[in-house]
């Protein structure tokens, strides 16, 4: 044991470190084969080409990880809040001094060098999570320790949206993981899920159809649980009383209520009366389930008057855009559609490196940043596509496994906030080229082009990997 | 340290695997499954092909077409399809040097190997049917059809405009333009682009390596189709503009007229000019750089432009101004004293109408005196001050100075002083009437553009009021005419002052001493008043204003003949021609018509 913790290379995670080296190599590859085109020289260090400038982001990169292996791993304990305070300087500074690029002000540009301060940020987030969570007497039951860990949490994530960078801005949301690990009650989770999920569903699905789906699958959960079909049916008799009612309110107070208003009202006029018969019958958890509902549904009519009454049509377009609803043929849509062509066209195999055709016409504009996985499915077919997402979930659950191990709350935590972004980038990115997931722009970690999402994606594994080495040292 | 959440890794190691699991799913969905992206990008590209909607026509006040479309056809190359080829041929197909062929596709390479770039620009019907019979021997090489302008006849070039290619601007600022189309760069075209432009298509098509056609892309669900750009009415008489023109030839200078009743303008002339047409197709950058080297600058549209003194014509404006600020009454006369200000001899004008008739400049003198020291300040210059605020004011209401709207890009507002303007030049309170006094003939400082001239003589035939001067009439054949060119704008002077004028001008052509003489037209009542304006630099330019018949005026005019001495001699005859052709549909007055014609300056 002696000495083991002696030899600092050798407590170094190098399964982790290896699969880090896989993934800027294989990604790299892909980036050199994106901007191929036959009988054009590609020199290597031609610097206005980005497979070269990406070749320079990496050596940096990996000078980077040495420096960070080097760093003593305290460092970042003591100066967390340092740090956080840095990036957060930085992100303000970004919206008076940063340069437009699509739409988004989150570029610095020093000559033709330019830096993402949104993409550093990340560490400064995840180590005041690490920090604040280690406090001595830190309770997830304590609201001021929570509006403080929240508030340092998302105000990055704030600066990033007043950037125009919806993309960036969300990853933040990515930590509430590291909190629900240290104990967050789990059902702030699940509603939490429940209504991200309605709230896409409203804006997917009429009024009409959402509130019956929703009000029949709770009668079911209430019926089931009661294990009474007359439940249901005394449910559904209810609600056609309330919408036979509504009619008749509606004739005679001489309002215009259309189809899609009487179903809702109806649906929320109910309510009340559900409510107070199972109030009468002392049936807590059958109360509880239909709170659940009627709060949904109180959602879904929010979200829809927000969305539909207030808003104006420019908001909503651009809406609409950000979730990759937008059914423009030129937009995201086309896009999307050419993505799912270029990696269905790789078949088992792919074609080949170097061989792809539709990855290299440029018809995904972010062909290589935040459109690189299609290279990946284009020319190394299914084989390399999955090889990609199993390595990811070796690294995950490497992540994961290393961050277990730490005996100070600190370095878990630290390691559960990088496993929490990894994921979260490697989610809605795949996700998105597949066309699972709406189209939101962020970077694949390792793979996309661009040296400050490189930079900070090592720091960040790199710290961590150093916390892991001092493991032994801490004394918890 | 193991804590009780310590179990909760399992829910986010699940989370990661069931993600997983889901994603796989999906990639053997797409890769393995459905053939659908294999057959869509295996063995076909895509290619986008736009579908230019075509350009909205000129029609002119009658509905007849002046500006038109015409096919013309885009060779396009892609260079990585090209196989070898007879290049003798495809160069006399397409008149080009072997030089020329050469270098445009290697800059087409340049640009993208992939992508398709335009090879030769605008090929002419005659020249497509030929290369289009042959095209199947070219790989690489295929047409896109294009609509290019033309034109009825060569008539007025300043107020149509012309197209060119678009600029980075533009391409920047709107996402309707892509590199190499054309957007209105000057006149009515630039200025209803956005009416004429339409809405471009796009199809997709899946060709093969031969660009052959192999049917639309994903059953055309992403195709669009083009919207064709408005057709736009215009008020033009294309008669009478034409007319002007052939008046106008061999001379420099400008005409034009307006229906006072409407602000609809019947016709721009400005001379030299040119044939639209040759701002078409290939031979459009020959004949650009021609036309800009043209010492005589053909391209400058004098109409909205040029800036001349206004001259006697701004006389009128004097009297109606001191008639409303009760500087005169209609009964006032001054004695022509030529001591204060050069004159020609002419009887006393006893009145203010003698006076216009007779053009004396003492009495404009006395006029302008009493307008700009009106005496409220015993200060002269302090008097001076308040009074030309005043006077610039009443002016201003004529539509000169700037301001006046016109719908034509680049148009002239003249010049109009404040007293800022001289507190500049000679100091606050070191200034007063003296000094400035020049301006009571429309000398000194003030300056106008012949279409607030034109405009000017619209005022007076509506007895005091105008409608901003347009060329808009109907879009689409809806003939709603866009707010601005409908409101009635009326000057600061008061309607019934106008009629003294009116009677002026009457004078001033018809009564033996009138200076506009030669502006009679037999059996019609031509209302009219010249301006001479003095030109340092040769012979002075003359100029004219007028509107006819007297009673109910149906057309307003300004005439001005550069470099061609006194306004009556040259301006005023040219101006009674058009009155006459524009109101009786011909011209009799034969000997006037061929005097003009036969007159060359150039
Ligand atoms: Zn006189």
């Amino acid at each position: 044991m002696a000495d083991f913790r002696k030899n600092f290379l050798a407590r170094v995670d190098w399964i982790t470190v290896i699969i880090y080296l896989v993934f800027i190599a294989f990604g790299w590859l892909n980036i050199y084969a994106t901007n191929y085109q036959e009988g054009q020289e590609l020199g290597l260090f031609s610097m206005l080409s980005r497979h070269s400038k990406q070749f320079v982001y990496i050596l940096a990169a990996l000078i980077l990880a040495i420096v960070v292996l080097i760093i003593d791993s305290k460092f970042w304990v003591l100066f967390a809040y340092p740090v956080y305070g840095v990036v957060v300087f930085f992100l303000v500074l970004v919206l008076f001094l940063g340069r437009e690029i699509n739409g988004a002000t989150s570029w610095f540009f020093i000559g033709s060098f330019s830096i993402q301060p949104s993409e550093f940020a990340k560490i400064g987030a995840v180590l005041i999570v690490a920090k604040i969570l280690s406090q001595f007497n830190f309770s997830v039951h304590n609201w001021r320790n929570m509006t403080l860990l929240f508030g340092a949490m998302l105000l990055p994530s704030v600066l990033i949206l007043l950037q125009n960078d919806t993309g960036s801005a969300i990853v933040y949301f990515a930590l509430i993981l590291v909190v629900f690990r240290e104990g967050l009650n789990e059902t702030f989770l699940i509603f939490g899920v429940i209504g991200i999920f309605l709230f896409l569903m409203t804006l997917l699905i009429p009024f009409s159809v959402l509130v019956p789906l929703v009000s029949l699958s709770a009668l079911i959960i209430v019926s089931l649980k009661e294990a009474s079909f007359r439940v249901l049916l005394f449910g559904a008799l209810i609600q056609v009383l309330m919408f036979v009612a509504l009619i008749g309110v509606s004739l005679l107070g001489n309002l215009e209520l259309n189809a899609e208003q009487l179903v809702g009202f109806a649906a929320i006029a109910s309510l009340p009366v559900y409510l107070w018969i199972i109030w009468q019958k002392r049936l807590r958890s059958l109360f509880v389930i239909l709170s659940v509902w009627a709060v949904s549904l109180l959602l879904i009519a929010s979200v829809d008057y927000l969305f539909n009454e207030v808003m104006e049509d420019h908001q909503r377009s651009r809406i609409n855009q950000i979730l990759g609803f937008e059914s423009d043929p030129l937009g995201r849509g086309y896009n999307l559609n050419q993505s799912k062509i270029a990696i269905g066209s790789g078949g088992l195999t792919g074609k080949g490196f170097l061989k792809g055709t539709q990855t290299r016409f440029n018809f995904v504009p972010e062909q290589t940043t935040d459109f690189i996985y299609c290279t990946v499915g284009e020319e190394w077919g299914f084989a390399g596509s999955s090889f990609v997402i199993l390595v990811f979930v070796g690294f995950l659950l490497r992540l994961l496994y290393l961050a277990e191990r730490q005996r100070s709350v600190f370095s878990r935590v630290f390691g559960y906030g990088v496993f929490s972004i990894f994921f979260f980038h490697f989610f809605i990115n795949i996700g998105m080229t597949i066309g699972l997931v709406p189209v939101i722009g962020i970077p694949l970690p390792f793979f996309s082009y661009g040296g400050s999402s490189l930079w900070s994606f090592t720091f960040l594994l790199f710290i961590f990997l150093h916390l892991d080495t001092d493991r032994f040292d801490v004394v918890a | 340290m193991r804590n009780q959440f310590s179990r909760r890794k399992y829910v986010l190691g699940g989370l990661v695997v069931i993600v997983a699991i889901v994603f796989l799913i999906k990639l053997v969905a797409i890769q393995l499954v459905n053939p659908r992206y294999k057959l869509s990008a295996n063995n076909n590209s895509r290619h986008r092909q736009i579908e230019y909607p075509a350009r909205g026509l000129f029609l002119d006040r009658h509905g007849k077409v002046i500006v038109f479309n015409q096919a013309a056809y885009d060779v396009m190359v892609i260079p990585k399809q090209i196989l070898p080829f007879d290049t003798t041929e495809l160069c006399s197909m397409l008149n080009l040097s072997v030089d020329e062929l050469k270098s445009g596709i290697v800059s087409a390479r340049k640009y993208s190997p992939y992508q398709p770039s335009v090879l030769v620009r605008q090929l002419s019907a005659i020249d497509y049917a030929r290369f289009q019979e042959k095209l199947f021997k070219y790989p690489g090489f295929y047409v896109q059809g294009r609509a290019q302008r033309a034109y009825q006849s060569d008539i007025a070039p300043h107020v149509l405009g012309y197209l060119g290619e678009v600029g980075v601007q533009d391409l920047r600022g709107d996402k309707h333009y892509s590199t190499g189309d054309y957007i209105g760069i000057s006149g009515l075209e630039k200025q209803y682009e956005n009416l004429l432009r339409g809405k471009k298509g796009i199809r997709y098509f899946l060709v093969d390596v031969h660009h052959q056609r192999q049917g639309s892309y994903e059953e055309g669900r992403f195709d669009t189709l083009p919207e064709p750009g408005k057709n736009i009415q215009i008020s033009l008489d294309a008669q009478l503009q034409k007319y002007g023109e052939s008046l106008m030839n061999g001379k420099r200078g400008s005409i034009v007229a307006i229906e006072p009743s409407s602000g609809e303008i019947l016709a721009m002339i400005s001379s030299p000019d040119y044939d639209p047409g040759i701002l078409v197709g290939r031979e459009r950058t020959p004949s650009f750089n021609k036309l800009k080297k043209d010492s005589l600058d053909p391209m400058f549209n004098r109409a909205t432009m040029s800036r001349y003194a206004p001259g006697s014509i701004f006389k009128i404006v004097q009297a109606l101004i001191a008639l409303e600020q009760g500087a005169i009454n209609e009964n006032t006369g001054f004695e022509c004293n030529k001591n204060l200000i050069g004159c020609h001899n002419h009887p006393e004008a006893t009145n203010v109408k003698k006076a216009i008739q007779y053009s004396c400049n003492p009495y404009f003198f006395q006029v302008y005196k009493r307008i700009i020291q009106p005496g409220i300040y015993s200060n002269i210059f302090r008097d001076s001050e308040a009074g030309i605020e005043v006077w610039r004011e009443h002016v201003l209401s004529f539509g000169l100075g700037s301001g006046l709207l016109v719908d034509l890009p680049n148009v002239n507002g003249g010049f109009i002083p404040d007293a800022e303007f001289y507190d500049r030049w000679y100091g606050r309170r070191r200034w007063a009437f003296s000094t400035i006094y020049s301006n009571s003939n429309g000398q000194g400082e003030v300056e106008s553009v012949p279409i607030q001239i034109a405009n000017l003589a619209a005022i007076i035939a509506n007895r005091g009021f105008y409608i901003s001067p347009h060329f808009i009439k109907a879009i689409d054949g809806d003939i709603t005419t866009p707010e601005e060119y409908t409101q009635i704008k009326q000057t600061t002077v008061s309607p019934k002052y106008f009629d003294i004028v009116v009677e002026a001008m009457h004078d001033v052509v018809w009564e033996p001493f009138g200076t506009g003489r030669r502006a009679r037209i037999p059996g019609i009542d031509i209302c009219g008043k010249t301006g001479t304006v003095q030109n340092v630099h040769g012979e002075d330019h003359s100029g004219f204003f007028a509107f006819a018949p007297k009673n109910n005026p149906k057309i307003a005019l300004a005439v001005y003949v550069e470099n061609a001495g006194g306004g009556g001699e040259w301006a005023a005859p040219i101006a009674s021609l058009l009155i006459e052709e524009y109101l009786t549909g011909e011209v009799l007055q034969i000997e006037k018509e061929n005097r003009i014609l036969d007159f060359n300056l150039y």
